[in-house]
């Protein structure tokens, strides 16, 4: 076995530049996700009937088929039907964000039922509307219990994001083919990217813990 | 003052309020009693609407409460609550959980709901407490910032429900102080509660619940010496 990354050397800069796209891209679809993942979460639990089957369908429409699939047709499908060129980076974020609501969304509403119901009857007795019972008194709480399942699924979140590099976005993932592709050296490039994502994922799991024990403060 | 007519509530099949009518004056204490399963917690919590009626009504200061047009979060506002569980919010600290709702519900500015939070603090003895998580309190201390916490939003009346029943025997004592302490302010209040002693001493008068049913109504002296139903004296040569 002979490796030679000395050959790529002059490429790491181009694959260091992917490092802020595959952020970027973990980092819009983790806000879209989680958010629209909250709402989902809030009609599941309501008692608005129509609007509770919808979030149940849409739940089993996007854990119910591969990620890869959607992200194809998302942006494949996109100017066919409705006419409009779709960005890869649009039609990256778009998938993950609505792919991440679903799975979040239901992680979400375990946290919100787990929170004690005496929380809920102490806010209405004291007249709280209940949006802002929500967000001051439920999902602070709710987010604090499910965080880890939260870490897991922003980790989730920013490995699966190698999968836009299949529709021409220029992330960590697709650079390496690139590279490889310049070099004909394959084993190099994708062991660096490789390393990259390790590190992030360290990385975000160390800021998870940070995050952790500040909100563990009023224990 | 509240009025309450032909009070049904159920739970599916289960019966659990059968006809209550009765009525509370203004600045009156109330003390309710019975069995467990009388129904007493549910009727307390069917005064602000914690439960919502099956049949019968409620009216406090006139309005009727039970009507669909009523804002339940305004007669909220004026009805405090005391839970046997505390229901503390334990993200916030002891200040905050006393100023959140009189600044967020009521308005107030950030310095009136201190002011008035710190006034109250020092009532029910906590000042010291008042940065403090939830957490770091004993039991006792806990129920102290709840009544504190509904008594921030300045009600008229104060439901108790079996605010005692949670705690280590050496903590009964001073939250059953601070409710005594308050009876004297000419606050309206209704309290469930298994302490027969303090009943007799704070109550104006005593409801005694059983299956449902207001079996008793009475001023404690006449209630605790001699109850008229045979029910009320089984109950009492048990607890007392």
């Amino acid at each position: 076995m002979n490796l030679d990354f000395s050959q790529i050397a002059p490429s790491l800069p181009f694959i260091l530049k992917g490092i802020i796209v595959t952020l970027q891209f973990t980092l819009l679809s983790a806000v879209f996700g989680f958010t629209l993942g909250t709402l989902l979460s809030l009609i599941k639990i309501s008692n608005l009937k129509p609007l509770r089957w919808f979030a149940e369908f849409y739940t089993s429409i996007f854990r119910g088929t591969p990620l890869i699939l959607q992200l194809a047709l998302v942006y494949f499908a996109t100017p066919q039907v409705i006419g409009y060129r779709i960005s890869p980076i649009e039609a990256g974020v778009i998938t993950f964000a609505l792919n991440s609501a679903a799975y979040s969304s239901e992680t979400i509403r375990a946290g919100i039922m787990a929170v004690d119901k005496g929380q809920r009857e102490a806010a209405m007795s004291l007249g709280v509307p209940y949006k802002l019972m929500m967000l001051d008194i439920i999902l602070p709480q709710a987010f604090k219990n499910i965080l880890p399942a939260l870490v897991n699924e922003s980790i989730a979140l920013l490995k699966d994001s190698a999968l836009v590099s299949t529709i021409g976005v220029l992330d960590l993932m697709r650079r390496a083919q690139v590279v490889a592709g310049q070099t004909f050296l394959y084993f190099e490039p994708l062991i660096v990217v490789g390393v990259i994502y390790y590190v992030m994922v360290m990385g975000l799991t160390q800021a998870a813990q940070v995050l952790e024990r500040r909100m563990r403060r009023s224990d | 003052m509240i009025r309450i007519e032909h009070l049904v509530k159920s739970f599916g099949d289960l019966e659990v309020l059968k006809d209550i009518s009765t009525d509370v004056a203004t600045g009156e204490v109330v003390a309710i009693i019975g069995p467990s399963g009388s129904g007493k917690s549910t009727m307390l919590r069917c005064i602000n609407l914690l439960e919502v009626p099956t049949a019968g009504q409620i009216l406090i200061d006139g309005i009727e409460i039970t009507s669909p047009k009523c804002d339940i979060l305004k007669v909220r506002q004026n009805v405090g609550m005391v839970f046997q569980h505390f229901n503390l919010f334990p993200h916030k600290t002891v200040l905050d959980n006393l100023t959140y709702a009189p600044m967020k519900v009521r308005g107030l500015s950030k310095a009136d709901a201190g002011k008035i939070a710190i006034d109250l603090l020092a009532k029910v003895g906590l000042s010291e407490k008042a940065d403090q998580y939830p957490s770091r309190l004993s039991g006792g201390q806990k129920q102290r910032v709840a009544i504190a916490r509904a008594l921030a939003m300045q009600p008229d009346i104060m439901l108790f429900d079996e605010p005692t029943s949670a705690l280590d025997p050496e903590m009964v004592k001073e939250v059953l102080d601070v409710i005594k302490g308050l009876a004297d302010t000419g606050i309206t209040m209704c309290i469930v509660t298994h302490e027969m002693g303090f009943a007799r001493e704070v109550a104006d008068r005593v409801l005694f619940l059983d299956g449902g049913y207001l079996v008793e109504d009475a001023p404690p002296d006449i209630f605790f010496s001699t109850p008229k139903s045979d029910r009320a004296q089984q109950f009492l040569e048990k607890v007392l």
